[in-house]
């Protein structure tokens, strides 16, 4: 069993702490706080990679440098789920180390107390978004 | 009870113009008693970041689905959500959302399930809402639990299971997913996630009219006489007819049942909600791949 990153091991307690529906309060927190995209990635929309299983339009870049990961994600207004989503694992993930992020458990977004308020079905999109960043940091790590 | 209709010319050639209300009449008559206004959206928290003044939210996954079975909620669940709501046998309730009211429509036919009888959508949901600059709160309506009765489900009229349209062949079909769907090039609509079917393709006999033709650009429903053209002239139905609609869960395809049903006057009209996520899977039912709807199976 791996360690939770503590930042990410904050925000699952940050959820469980609350009822069900002030979870729902907290990922529009989440939702709020994405950060915009850096201007060069507004510029170059190619470099962004789509989350298909997302319902909503939502992309991902990951950036490596030093081997510390960042990654940087957009979604629209109207989707705020999926920002929550996104927004959760952007600043989770921010500064760990290529090898921390590896070891992110896969089920972690089921373990954040979400499916009851928001559906398990929804929150496959979540685990989408964590499975194509470590997709894109094993690409990069290997080329 | 009942709040007066919206006499809008612009309904008035529908067969059911009582079951739209217009951005104007909404605004108009919003605290109007005995009219409840419920949001559902397919992004949960959509409502959370503003919503129509007073209007309460119910979503399709978390309050309409039972939470265990692949079914909806039982008679006194649904007595126990819309009592939550404010909500009684005698309201009139305006359903509005996101998508062109994709999750609205499914939201009212869930309510026709159970006989609610005064139940319209907002022609063009937030969408049109937003784009002629109307205002959203966060303010979450203060609510007074009242007595909603237990009426059971009834199942038989608006909704169809898979041996029903076993049982249907030789009738119309309509499969309102996106070509690809349809084709069997993919089991899911484009950007939408896997949700599981073993194979792909549509049922035998189907006319694929995808449900977003309904729709124009603004999100309000097409005029009487381009639903005719799309339903009658190019899929063929005729007045008479008893069709059954499906997408992959029944969502888009309760889309389309209200446009044949409230705006064509299709009075026959069944949601076949298990849809391809069931078909798609089930053992030994016939398929067809490709374009063309293919022929009625020998049964």
């Amino acid at each position: 069993m791996n360690q939770l990153p503590a930042l990410l091991e904050q925000f699952r307690a940050d959820f469980l702490e609350l009822e069900v529906n002030d979870r729902l309060m907290l990922l529009l927190e989440f939702a709020n706080e994405l950060p915009e995209l850096p201007a060069e990635f507004l510029e170059h929309p190619d470099l962004l990679e789509r989350v298909e299983e997302c319902q909503a339009p939502v992309f991902i870049f990951v950036e490596i440098t030093d081997g510390i990961v960042r990654l940087h994600a957009t979604a629209p207004r109207e989707a705020p789920t999926t920002r929550g989503f996104a927004s959760i694992l952007v600043q989770g993930l921010a500064g760990l180390s290529v090898q921390a992020v590896l070891e992110v458990p896969d089920d972690f977004p089921q373990t954040i107390g979400l499916g009851a308020a928001i559906s398990p079905l929804r929150l496959r999109g979540m685990t989408a978004l964590l499975a194509r960043a470590k997709r894109q940091i094993r690409v990069k790590v290997s080329a | 009870m009942t709040v007066e209709n919206d006499s809008s010319t612009q309904f008035q050639s529908y067969a059911h113009p009582e079951r739209l209300v217009s951005t104007q009449w909404l605004q108009d008559h919003l605290g109007s008693p005995g009219l409840v206004v419920v949001e559902s959206d397919e992004d949960v928290l959509l409502y959370e970041t503003g919503h129509i003044a007073g209007a309460v939210k119910i979503d399709w996954h978390v309050d309409l689905n039972d939470p265990t079975e692949r079914d909806y909620i039982n008679g006194s669940q649904f007595a126990a959500l819309l009592g939550s709501r404010g909500i009684t046998r005698d309201t009139t309730i305006v359903v509005y959302g996101d998508k062109s009211n994709w999750w609205a429509a499914y939201a009212l036919w869930v309510f026709t399930l159970f006989g609610h009888s005064d139940v319209r959508l907002l022609d063009g949901g937030r969408a049109k809402w937003e784009a002629e600059g109307r205002a959203y709160t966060t303010a979450r309506p203060v609510l007074s639990a009242v007595d909603y009765p237990v009426i059971e489900r009834d199942d038989a009229s608006i909704r169809a299971y898979k041996d029903d349209v076993l049982a249907h062949f030789g009738n119309p079909l309509i499969d309102v997913r996106s070509p690809e769907e349809y084709s069997g090039e993919r089991t899911t609509a484009p950007a939408y996630p896997e949700e599981g079917s073993l194979r792909a393709g549509h049922i035998p006999t189907a006319q694929s009219v995808p449900w977003g033709k309904a729709a124009a650009e603004n999100g309000t429903f097409r005029s009487l006489d381009e639903l005719n053209t799309l339903y009658r002239d190019e899929a063929g139905l005729a007045d008479g007819d008893e069709v059954i609609a499906y997408c992959r869960i029944g969502e888009r395809s309760a889309h389309t049942w209200f446009v044949l049903t409230h705006l064509l006057g299709f009075d026959s009209v069944r949601n076949y909600d298990g849809s391809w996520t069931e078909w798609g899977s089930a053992v030994r039912v016939p398929i067809v791949k490709g374009s063309e709807p293919g022929v009625m199976p020998n049964r």
